[in-house]
């Protein structure tokens, strides 16, 4: 019996460093691949590790593919989104949470709704919309569609955050006669701070990794977002500039990476605990 | 305070959560009512009307309503089926594989092994990348002559000079496996959540009356983690239905891999025919929301007995 069980646990070890491998090795793929030079990409017998880890890829990928600027616009776009989705869902968030009306309802099935439809139906007049307004190929028109985008997921992440305060204790702020908004910024908001990270963090993200809408609203190169540019490039020069074409992806997936390090603890338990509330 | 302050604050707070808790939650919601009405509901529905419209790229088209037109022309529209097909078997396909793999990584994950901390944060990896790079970096595994998928292939004695994203027998395959690997965080953590849920006292007496942990898993685990299942399996076959930008960096759509996004994307952005896409895109809600509908009545009919 002993033997049987140490004989599972070790098969379990194995199919699950096979996971890990399956799951990881492609990023170190891509990593080493990016300090690689031309001739050991192109040799008949490559090899994972670089001879010499050079960062000529960069400094060549920086500015052939022109990263920086579209670092810059994907950066504006992203934190502008952030911050507009967060000051707007706040209010709505508190809504849905506290107040049990038919809002809730309404709210919860364009959620789901929105889930469903794809989005070449919205897309199509949404480009025929955004064109008169002067927003068509613009990163304001851009933020426009992201925040719409985002709000959904955003709302319904930041009332789950909201439902979990007990209302108790909003309700023994009003008993010490404190205003309603008083009570607001000082027990509610500062409770919600994990909860307003979190949503911020997963609009950043959204924002920042989105590609179909930038594809077809941007036309003009100055403008381009990041996966845009990335998309283009790979058709361009990524067929030969292997390297190249490694260290742009590495920059580019490198806030993601940051910031999915960064909340990947909290991310686990909260939709561990979310998940299981139902 | 005395007791009667207290039956008056209440009474208070009753009353006003009465009167104005409606027109509160309203006002505190229309901020983001707005936005979502003006540049999400209102083109919805737009899109919707579209697909009975004639409508085409260009300035001074008249738009005009042709009734069932555009699904008469689609029907006979060879292509447009055949890329509906390959996009049921990419979404069947990766759903299924997705959410086998990620069960087995979720049940790992939940063993209880040594290094579940570090083992846990690796399977959340493909989630944070963008999609758009998660193609680039499977060029470079799959690439034909640089590729680490050859070079493990070779290493093994197996034939390596595969052109994996090149060739018709290989490519929706080959973008399959991509698929699987770029969703897989999520439907990992959803069930590994699910799990945590699953009342361990069954377990318990289950296995004091001697079942197996396979008896375990289909009589205690299974029943348990079933809402969690048809939730996540539902919402992946949606997303993978709609997946755009992955295979269209990865393939661009050549090699059988047309999935019906790029198809419509191609048709209203390549062509111009923004009618016909759009009536792509009402029946491709059609044909979701018939597969979801026979899928969650199953799921439904299921639980009942």
């Amino acid at each position: 019996m002993r033997r049987r069980v140490t004989l599972g646990r070790a098969l379990q070890y194995v199919a699950i460093a096979l996971f890990m491998v399956f799951l990881a090795f492609p990023l170190v793929f891509l990593f080493t691949t990016a300090f690689k030079t031309q001739a050991e990409l192109q040799s008949p017998d490559p090899q994972l590790l670089p001879a010499q880890w050079n960062l000529d890829n960069f400094a060549a990928a920086i500015e052939r593919a022109n990263l920086v600027q579209a670092a810059g616009n994907s950066l504006l776009v992203a934190v502008v989104t952030t911050l507009i989705v967060v000051v707007i869902s706040l209010p709505a968030a508190y809504a849905l949470a506290r107040f049990r009306t038919r809002l809730r309802k309404l709210a919860t099935g364009w959620i789901l709704l929105s889930q469903v439809f794809p989005f070449i139906l919205i897309i199509i007049p949404l480009y025929l919309m955004l064109q008169p307004i002067g927003l068509g190929n613009s990163l304001a028109g851009l933020v426009v569609v992201y925040v719409v985008w985002s709000l959904p997921f955003a709302l319904w992440m930041l009332q789950g955050y909201v439902a979990s305060i007990p209302v108790d204790l909003e309700e023994a702020g009003a008993m010490d006669g404190a205003p309603k908004w008083r009570v607001l910024i000082s027990i509610v908001l500062p409770l919600l701070a994990p909860g307003l990270v979190a949503t911020s963090l997963f609009a950043f993200i959204g924002a920042w990794n989105e590609f179909f809408f930038a594809l077809v609203l941007i036309k003009d190169e100055a403008l381009q977002t990041l996966p845009q540019r990335l998309a283009l490039f790979v058709g361009a020069e990524g067929q030969v500039q292997l390297g190249q074409l490694a260290a742009a992806s590495l920059l580019a997936a490198i806030p993601s990476l940051l910031f999915f390090a960064l909340i990947q603890r909290r991310l686990t338990s909260g939709l561990l605990s979310g998940a299981v509330k139902g | 305070m005395s007791a009667v302050d207290v039956v008056v604050a209440e009474r208070g707070l009753r009353r006003r959560s009465r009167f104005g808790a409606e027109r509160g939650a309203w006002l505190l919601f229309l901020p983001a009512m707005l936005p979502i009405l003006a540049f999400s509901v209102w083109p919805l529905l737009q899109g919707i009307a579209l697909g009975f419209t004639n409508a085409t790229a260009g300035r001074d088209v008249v738009v005009e309503f042709n009734g069932v037109q555009n699904y008469v022309d689609l029907a006979g529209y060879e292509l447009f089926w055949n890329s509906f097909g390959i996009g049921l078997i990419w979404a069947f396909s990766v759903t299924l594989i997705q959410f086998v793999a990620s069960l087995c990584l979720a049940l790992l994950l939940n063993a209880n092994l040594w290094g579940q901390g570090v083992a846990r944060t690796l399977a959340l990896i493909p989630w944070a990348m963008p999609p758009v790079i998660i193609a680039i970096m499977w060029r470079l595994m799959l690439h034909p002559t640089y590729g680490a998928v050859n070079g493990g292939m070779g290493a093994l004695g197996l034939p390596d000079n595969i052109n994996w994203l090149g060739q018709a027998s290989t490519a929706l395959p080959a973008a399959i496996v991509v698929g699987v690997w770029a969703g897989m965080p999520q439907t990992t953590i959803t069930l590994l959540a699910g799990l945590q849920g699953v009342n361990a006292e069954l377990h318990e007496a289950a296995q004091i009356d001697g079942a197996s942990t396979w008896q375990r898993f289909i009589s205690v685990t299974l029943p348990a983690l079933r809402p969690v299942i048809v939730a996540i399996t539902t919402l992946d076959f949606i997303n993978n239905f709609n997946s755009f930008a992955l295979v269209y960096v990865l393939t661009a759509g050549a090699w059988g891999t047309m999935l019906p996004m790029l198809f419509a994307y191609n048709e209203a952005f390549r062509y111009g025919n923004f009618g016909l896409a759009s009536a792509m895109g009402n029946v491709i809600v059609i044909v979701i929301t018939f597969f979801l509908f026979f899928y969650l009545r199953a799921q439904a009919k299921g639980r009942e007995s």
